[in-house]
C-alpha cells in the first residue's frame, strides 16, 4: 500500500467506525454533536494504558472501548430528558469538558500530548472496521434496531407498543461509545501520537455531517457519507491544483491556495443538503430501487 | 349487561386538568368483555383525552381505570400494552421509515421475552416467526401487496387498516380506536367496518372514538357521549338520537321543529360533529 493512498484509506475506516458511533444514537433519535470527545476517551485511555503498562493489544482495544462507552452510559443517562437543540448543545457542552480535564491532566500529557508505543499498520485498522461495520449491520436487523428506528421515528407510539424508550436510547448510545473508543484506539495506534486538538469541535461536526448527508435510516448512510467527506477533498486537493490553469483562461491570474478545497467542500455539503435533505441513501430511495414500488403506489402518497 | 362478573375495562371518576381546565370531570362507565362500543361527542369533549389517559399518554388526576379488575391509571404506557391494552390514532401515526411488515412486527413487541429475543437477527430460523405471523396477518386482511414497502409511500386507507393491525399484534384484549373512519370514501369505511367487525369476532373488545353515525351505528352496539368533559348518556346506540340531552349538546336549544330536524340528521348520519 503506498505512503498516500494507505494514509487515506486508515483515515476513511476511523471516519467509518466513527460515523457509526454517531449513527446508532442518531438512528434512535438523538443528535450527538460529541462523537470526538468519546474518540478521544478511547484514544487516550489507549495511550495511558499503552504507557504506563505492558498490556497485549487486543485487551488495550477492548478497555478503550470499555472506558468511552461507560462515560457514554452515564452521559446517556444524564440527557435522557433534553431533547432537539438542547440535546445537541449537551453533546456540545460535554465534548468541551472532555477537552478541558484531558489538557489539565498531567498524567495525560496535558497540552503536550501523549505518545503511544506499538505500531499497528493500516491491516488491523481495516480488520476492526470491517467487524465494526459488520456487527452494525447485524444490530440494525435485530429486533433492537427495529425498535430504535420505531423510537426515531415516533417515541410516544414507541413506548404505548412496549418498546423501553429510555433503555433503548441509553443502550444506542453507550454502543455508540463503545465505537468511538475504538475508533480512538485505532487512532492511537495507528499514528502512534495522540493530541486533544484532533478531537475537536470541528471533528465532531464533521461526525454528525458524516450520518446526516450520508442518511440516518439505513447502515449504508454513514458508510457513504465518511467516504464522502474523507475522499473528495482529497479530489478537491488535486483539482484545486490544477485550477490555476483554468482560472487563467477567465482573466484571473492568482495563485490558489490548496486551503480552498475546503470552499468547495462546503458548497459540495450545501448542495447536498437542498438535493437530499434526509440523506444520500434512504428507505423510501432503496425501496424504490430493491423493491420496484409501482409508481402508482407512490404517486398516491398523500390522503385524498 | 349485569356489572362486575365480566367487565374488562372500567373508568370511575376520571378527571383530568390541562393548566386549571378540566377537559375531563368525573367520567365513569364501564365495557363489558367483547363488546363494540363508541364513545361520541362535539368537538373538546374529551374523548381523545380519555384515550390518552387510558392509554398511558397522560396521568389523570383523579379516579382509576381497571382492566380486568387491576388499576392502570399510574402505571407506565408499556405496561399498559403489556396488559392487553392497544391503540389506534386519530392521525395515523405509523413509523413511515418503517416498511408494512417492520410496522405491523412493532406491535409485536411486548410479547418478546428476554435478551435473546431482542439481540438476535430476525432473519435467523427462530425469529422467522415474527415475520411469518406478520405477514400471514396482513395476508389475512388483504393488506399483503406491499409488504417491503415503506408505509408513507402508502395511500391514506390502507395505513388506516395497517395501524389497527399493528395495534393487533399485541393480542389486546381491548383496542381503542381514535376516530378510525376519519377521511375514509365511502367504499374504504364499509370495507373498515367489516374489518372491524371481524377483529370483534375474534374476541377482542372494541372502544371506539367517531363522528362518522352511520358508522357508529352500524358497528357499535352501545355508545357513551360526552360533553364538555362530562358524560350525558350512556346505553344503546339506538337510543342516542333520541335522546334530548344529547340532541342539546350537539345543537344547542331548539325549538320542537328544530329538535325533529335535528333527530332526523343525526338519524341519517348526515351530522358529523364537527
Amino acid at each position: 500500500m503506498s505512503g498516500y493512498l494507505g494514509g487515506v484509506l486508515v483515515i476513511l475506516c476511523i471516519n467509518v467506525v466513527l460515523a457509526y458511533a454517531v449513527f446508532l444514537p442518531v438512528a434512535a433519535g438523538q443528535l450527538n454533536l460529541g462523537g470526538a470527545a468519546f474518540q478521544a476517551v478511547g484514544a487516550y485511555a489507549t495511550g495511558y494504558l499503552a504507557t504506563n503498562y505492558d498490556l497485549p493489544v487486543p485487551l488495550v482495544f477492548v478497555a478503550s472501548g470499555i472506558a468511552s462507552g461507560l462515560i457514554a452510559f452515564v452521559f446517556a443517562l444524564s440527557i435522557l430528558r433534553t431533547r432537539s437543540v438542547y440535546l445537541v448543545l449537551a453533546t456540545f457542552a460535554f465534548s468541551e469538558f472532555v477537552s478541558g480535564v484531558i489538557v489539565n491532566v498531567p498524567a495525560l500529557g496535558g497540552s503536550m500530548g501523549l505518545p503511544v508505543p506499538p505500531h499497528l499498520g493500516s491491516t488491523v485498522v481495516v480488520a476492526v472496521t470491517a467487524a465494526t461495520t459488520v456487527v452494525v449491520l447485524l444490530l440494525m436487523q435485530t429486533r433492537f434496531g427495529m425498535a430504535m428506528r420505531a423510537i426515531h421515528d415516533d417515541d410516544t407510539v414507541a413506548d404505548l407498543m412496549g418498546i423501553g424508550v429510555r433503555r433503548t436510547r441509553v443502550a444506542a448510545f453507550t454502543v455508540g461509545g463503545v465505537l468511538a473508543g475504538i475508533a480512538g484506539a485505532l487512532y492511537a495506534f495507528y499514528f502512534n501520537f495522540v493530541d486533544i486538538s484532533n478531537f475537536g469541535a470541528d471533528s465532531s461536526i464533521y461526525l454528525l455531517l458524516f450520518v446526516l448527508l450520508g442518511g440516518t435510516q439505513t447502515i449504508w448512510g454513514p458508510l457513504i457519507g465518511a467516504a464522502f467527506f474523507t475522499v473528495v477533498p482529497e479530489l478537491f486537493r488535486n483539482a484545486v491544483a490544477e485550477l490555476p490553469a483554468v482560472t487563467h483562461l477567465f482573466g484571473f491570474s492568482g495563485q490558489l491556495d490548496t486551503s480552498w478545497r475546503f470552499v468547495f467542500l462546503g458548497v459540495a455539503t450545501v448542495v447536498m443538503m437542498v438535493v437530499r435533505p434526509e440523506g444520500v441513501v434512504t428507505r423510501i430511495g432503496l425501496g424504490r430501487l430493491l423493491h420496484r414500488t409501482p409508481a402508482s403506489v407512490s404517486e398516491r402518497s398523500q390522503p385524498a | 349487561m349485569t356489572a362486575g362478573a365480566d367487565v374488562i375495562l372500567s373508568l370511575r371518576g376520571v378527571t383530568k386538568a390541562f393548566a386549571g381546565l378540566k377537559v375531563v370531570t368525573d367520567v365513569g362507565f364501564e365495557v363489558p368483555r367483547g363488546q363494540r362500543m363508541a364513545l361520541i361527542g362535539p368537538n373538546g369533549a374529551g374523548k381523545t383525552t380519555i384515550f390518552n389517559l387510558i392509554s398511558g399518554v397522560f396521568r389523570l388526576d383523579e379516579g382509576a381505570i381497571l382492566l380486568q379488575g387491576a388499576d392502570i391509571a399510574r402505571r407506565p404506557a408499556g405496561e399498559r400494552a403489556a396488559m392487553g391494552l392497544a391503540r389506534s390514532f386519530q392521525n395515523i401515526r405509523l413509523m413511515p421509515h418503517l416498511s408494512v411488515v417492520e410496522n405491523v412486527m412493532v406491535g409485536q413487541h411486548v410479547r418478546t421475552r428476554g435478551l435473546v429475543d431482542l439481540l438476535t437477527p430476525l432473519w435467523l430460523p427462530r425469529n422467522r416467526i415474527w415475520a411469518e405471523e406478520a405477514e400471514a396477518r396482513l395476508r389475512a386482511f388483504g393488506l399483503d401487496t406491499y409488504p417491503n414497502v415503506v408505509t408513507a409511500n402508502l395511500p391514506y386507507g390502507i395505513r388506516k387498516k395497517i395501524e389497527v393491525v399493528r395495534a393487533l399484534m399485541s393480542r389486546p384484549k381491548v383496542l381503542l380506536l381514535d376516530e378510525p373512519a376519519a377521511g375514509l370514501n365511502p367504499a374504504e369505511t364499509s370495507s373498515l367496518r367489516d374489518f372491524l367487525m371481524e377483529v370483534a369476532a375474534e374476541g377482542v373488545t372494541l372502544l371506539v372514538v367517531e363522528h362518522d353515525m352511520a358508522f357508529v351505528r352500524s358497528l357499535c352496539e352501545r355508545t357513551v357521549v360526552l360533553n364538555f368533559g362530562r358524560k350525558i348518556y350512556d346505553g344503546p346506540t339506538a337510543g342516542v338520537q333520541d335522546d334530548p340531552g344529547v340532541l342539546e349538546a350537539y345543537l344547542g336549544r331548539r325549538s320542537a321543529k328544530g329538535k325533529d330536524a335535528a333527530a332526523a340528521a343525526l338519524a341519517e348520519g348526515s351530522i358529523h360533529a364537527s
